[in-house]
């Protein structure tokens, strides 16, 4: 059985990786917010912005890396939901596959397609002028975490895929995901804000994560942050595959 | 098998979804090589026999069996006998037609994915088309694609919900042409329509379901004899406009593709 699983995912993933090949246009539009976001901030707000880092690219990257996730993750969700109407989805179910193979394979592709864009997005930041010491190990780390970030934001629009009434409704949902940086530490320092909003932006998945990024590039050693960050991707990926799963039964027999 | 082993045996069947009762006790049943047709007009239920068929939904109560295997308890084995060609062609339009068959091939576990691809795209004339995008398929092509991956495998009863709705003449006639073949080869089909013609056209037997019950079921020769016998009339008798239709568009399949 479980070797029938993996078979099954390992070709539902070949399937839709070659969706992602056949419209690189889902690549360019994940990576051009994200991009855009880093230029109006790096060349226009960046000067009159104090975070007490030398180049303010160094310190907004790992806030940008997030938000590359978010909207990677929107096509993860679009990509489900188009099976789920145009019929495919019930072709599969109707065969004697693994059954939980259609999902994995979507996840897969998800985590891919995200590293994709990520990397897009960081050669982009090279060229401003983003400069890091981190050594492999580091590097790995930071890999990981986004990995572990995606996979959890992945269950999420697994969620969305599964149970939109409409692409309106599955494009939509990605929204507050990529809205959620900016009430974090991720452009700003939170010192700064009004006591309430500076409460939320401190106790927010994104902030722990991406001043584990930021202490990563950085060389600093992580603290207690990266154990937050963890727990959060962990927390969050637990909860969304649990709800994803049962989205899927009621989809499904 | 033996010959009394039905391929498909529905007994009592019922369904509901929230207030609304779909199918109130359904019963029938299909021999093996036969094609069954289950005419109904739109809602009578056709679609949720079909998907309890498939294993998509449980019924509420009653039994099913494909190939002897019980839908619930068996489900498994159920996938392994059956391949359901769903209402809407269900293809992947982003990958070619080859990949397609390929893809519904591995996923069956074949042995030779790449061989059973181009027979099929052989038998069911698509390959000229093979390596373009399903996106790009004709109506007629991209069904009879749709049943090719259904074949994958030779399951021993395949299901057709609806195989025409939504096509042109030409393409109509190109998808009974293929049932016709798919029968001819010894499987099991079961399809559902609202067009009458269609059934007689098609089916060995014929079953009317009619707001969640079978009301008659039978040969069509049989369906005949429940109405009074025939009275000889004469009548002039005029072109159907289908008739007219493909006469003046030409002959309909080959050009009717050349042209798409």
């Amino acid at each position: 059985m479980s070797t029938r699983f993996l078979a099954d995912t390992a070709v539902l993933t070949g399937r839709s990786l070659r969706h992602v090949t056949r419209s690189p246009d889902t690549i360019v539009t994940t990576t051009i917010m994200p991009i855009a976001f880093m230029l109006l901030f790096v060349y226009v707000f960046g000067g009159s912005i104090r975070t007490g880092s030398d180049a303010y690219v160094d310190y907004l990257l790992p806030g940008i890396l997030i938000i590359t996730v978010a909207s990677g993750i929107s096509y993860t969700a679009f990509r489900l939901f188009t099976d789920l109407s145009s019929g495919i989805f019930e072709r599969f179910q109707s065969m004697p596959i693994a059954r939980s193979a259609v999902l994995w394979a979507h996840v897969l592709t998800s985590v891919v397609a995200c590293l994709v864009s990520l990397a897009v997005v960081v050669l982009v930041a090279l060229l401003m002028g983003f400069r890091s010491g981190a050594g492999p190990l580091a590097w790995l780390a930071v890999v990981g975490i986004l990995v572990l970030f995606t996979v959890a934001l992945t269950w999420i629009a697994v969620i969305v895929g599964l149970s939109a009434k409409s692409v309106d409704g599955v494009s939509a949902f990605s929204y507050p995901l990529i809205l959620l940086p900016f009430v974090s530490s991720a452009f700003v320092l939170t010192a700064a804000m009004p006591g309430p909003v500076r409460a939320f932006a401190e106790n927010q998945p994104v902030t722990s994560i991406v001043d584990t990024i930021r202490r990563l590039f950085g060389q600093q050693p992580a603290g207690t942050d990266i154990w937050v960050a963890l727990a959060w991707c962990a927390g969050i990926l637990v909860v969304a595959y649990v709800l994803a799963l049962a989205a899927y039964r009621r989809r499904t027999v | 098998m033996t010959a009394a082993a039905p391929a498909i045996a529905v007994r009592g069947l019922r369904k509901s979804f929230g207030d609304v009762d779909v199918l109130h006790g359904v019963d029938f049943e299909v021999e093996p090589g036969r094609v069954f047709a289950l005419l109904g007009s739109n809602g009578a239920g056709k679609t949720t026999v079909v998907r309890i068929l498939a294993t998509l939904l449980r019924p509420d109560s009653g039994t099913a069996t494909v190939d002897g295997f019980d839908v619930v308890d068996r489900a498994a084995d159920v996938r392994e006998s059956i391949s359901l060609t769903g209402q809407f062609a269900a293809v992947d339009e982003i990958l070619t037609g080859r990949e397609n068959l390929v893809l519904v091939a591995r996923l069956r576990h074949v042995t030779d994915p790449a061989g059973v691809a181009a027979d099929l795209l052989a038998r069911f004339d698509l390959t000229d088309a093979a390596d373009r995008r399903a996106s790009t398929y004709s109506g007629g092509m991209r069904r009879r694609l749709d049943i090719a991956m259904s074949l994958v495998g030779d399951p021993r009863v395949i299901v057709l919900d609806e195989p025409t709705t939504g096509l042109d003449p030409q393409a109509r006639l190109e998808v009974w042409r293929t049932v016709r073949e798919v029968a001819a080869g010894g499987t099991t089909v079961v399809l559902t329509t609202q067009y009458l013609d269609e059934a007689e056209q098609l089916a060995d037997r014929i079953a009317i379901l009619h707001r969640g019950r079978i009301i008659v079921d039978g040969t069509l020769a049989e369906l005949r004899r429940l109405l009074p016998p025939a009275t000889v009339e004469y009548v002039e008798r005029q072109p159907t406009l289908e008739e007219i239709f493909l006469a003046v568009v030409g002959d309909a399949r080959a050009e009717g593709e050349a042209s798409r």
